[in-house]
């Protein structure tokens, strides 16, 4: 059949089978269209990443200095990155940083609070209980319900070891 | 008489097509556009460009609306018209239900039939007009499709300001609305101009090659392009030198390289007469549109400006015309489900 060789249109053309036509017209597509460089775009969102981090910590070391209370700080600091966050996507600026930043904007808690804040600014206008009530999570809702859940798994693993004494 | 005309010849073509025995006239055409459109390659063809993305209006919806309905009334008053004038409007779009059909056509009193064929709906919106024309349900029907970027964002992509990064292969959803005018008979004085008539169509059929994408949508529809193209040749009994351009609707770069390999393997080469809508629209290069434009309106407003202008002034004689669209829904997405895709061509000729 060819598999490690590369599909070209006439083996397309050729193929008779609905579902071998569809596997080969998939592999031949997958050739033919342009992707991102994923070095490139790693070190893209390094970088990106790497500054909203060092933001984040310049945040923390100047609520410590205030206050030296690592809790009280590690939650303010929280709260300014959602808060900034929450503001660059109002202005539009968000959807900017993450087109050059990729993951780097979208793994930290700033990717979060863009994900809930966007459908909320989209969906305003069908209403406050319809549109932002209704599908402000659409992004963000499997990442909450799957994280709780999950939680809820290895604290049951947990308790269970621990009643065991192995942990 | 057997065809219901004054002459005996078929109409019918082949499997799939019609050869119009009176040709239908495209007496007017109207182009509304968006911004960037208007920054595009084409901008200064379009009738009115809006700075405004809500076009003075509260949503996207309400937006795309406003689109088409300017589009129906610029047209319109282009070929001196009332809207009483039309006895029927074809019309569609990408918002569910055809919301901005029904919106923005709902004031203008012309009896109407909505159509959904994504974006491939100008190619459906003038084949059956003209086939209405023809034969002799009416003697002034209107075209008229549209799109908005950030409406077909919100329904079948990510929030506006959601932050991701596109893929190359995906397409950018044009922001506009075209309409067409087609008429039993053209008694304007065009002067120099050419009349330009449709002389028949080549209905599509539903073509699945298994894609899944939603964000290589170019790719999906190559095929189904592929598939109207190669039966238009077949039914008319021609080749690719029978037209000046053979003009998809959105395809973008990725599914014009797949659409003239697949030709090619079926024995066509339509490599140097090819165009599409969706690379003409905008300049990737500097609109950072990737694989171009897409929607109802890319075909449409590309149509009734750049293509219009090249009939009425003889430089492409004769074309065919084949918007492209894939029949994708959200909830067939998140079921698994491959894209169905369609493309629907139209001959068109300067008279």
């Amino acid at each position: 059949m060819g598999n490690k060789k590369k599909v070209t249109a006439s083996d397309v053309i050729r193929e008779k089978d609905k579902a071998a036509r569809g596997q080969k017209y998939n592999k031949y597509v997958k050739q033919s269209t342009p992707t991102f460089s994923t070095g490139k775009n790693c070190v893209k969102a390094f970088i990106i990443g790497g500054i909203i981090c060092t933001i984040g910590q310049g945040f923390m070391n100047y609520y410590m200095s205030l206050a030296s209370d690592i809790e009280l700080a590690k939650s303010y600091t929280t709260l300014t990155l959602v808060f900034l966050s929450i503001l660059l996507t109002g202005l539009g600026l968000y959807q900017k940083l993450a087109k050059f930043g990729g993951a780097g904007t979208l793994v930290p808690i700033t990717g979060f609070a863009n994900s809930v804040a966007a459908p909320a600014v989209e969906y305003k206008k069908e209403g406050q209980v319809f549109g932002i009530g209704c599908k402000i999570f659409t992004i963000a809702g499997p990442v909450i319900l799957y994280g709780i859940f999950s939680s809820w798994v290895l604290g049951l693993i947990y308790y269970i070891l621990s009643k065991f004494g192995i942990m | 008489m057997g065809t219901g005309n004054d002459n005996n010849k078929p109409k019918m073509a082949g499997k799939q097509s019609i050869i119009f025995q009176n040709p239908p006239f495209i007496i007017e055409a109207s182009s509304i556009a968006g911004k960037k459109e208007g920054e595009g390659p084409l901008g200064s063809m379009f009738d009115l460009v809006h700075e405004d993305p809500m076009v003075g209006k509260n949503n996207w919806e309400e937006a795309e609306s406003e689109l088409m309905k300017q589009a129906v009334d610029k047209v319109l008053q282009k070929a001196g018209l009332q809207n009483s004038d039309i006895r029927y409007l074809f019309g569609g779009d990408l918002l569910g239900q055809l919301i901005a059909t029904s919106f923005g056509i709902a004031q203008t009193g012309i009896a109407t039939f909505g159509i959904y064929g994504a974006c491939s709906t100008m190619g459906e919106a003038m084949t059956l007009g003209a086939i209405m024309v023809e034969g002799g349900y009416a003697d002034k029907v209107i075209a008229v499709t549209s799109s908005h970027f950030a409406g077909a964002e919100k329904q079948f992509r990510f929030p506006l300001d959601y932050g991701n990064q596109r893929p190359y292969s995906a397409t950018w959803t044009v922001t506009g609305s075209g309409a067409v005018i087609i008429s039993d008979k053209d008694d304007a004085d065009r002067g120099n101009d050419a009349k330009v008539v449709i002389t028949g169509v080549t209905t599509g059929k539903l073509v699945d090659y298994g894609i899944k994408d939603p964000m290589n949508m170019g790719a999906a529809m190559a095929p189904a392009a592929c598939e109207t193209i190669r039966q238009n040749f077949t039914d008319m009994g021609v080749g690719p030198d029978h037209y000046d351009k053979i003009i998809t609707g959105d395809l973008g770069y990725v599914g014009k390289n797949i659409l003239i390999d697949l030709l090619r393997e079926n024995g066509y080469d339509i490599a140097n007469n090819h165009m599409d809508c969706g690379i003409e629209v905008f300049n990737k290069d500097e609109q950072d549109t990737h694989a171009g434009g897409s929607g109802c309106g890319c075909s449409a407003i590309t149509f009734a400006s750049f293509i219009m202008n090249q009939l009425r002034s003889r430089t492409l004689k004769r074309v065919l015309f084949v918007p492209t669209g894939a029949l994708l829904s959200q909830v067939s997405y998140n079921e698994g489900n491959t894209i169905p895709c369609i493309a629907h061509a139209v001959i068109v000729e300067a008279m």
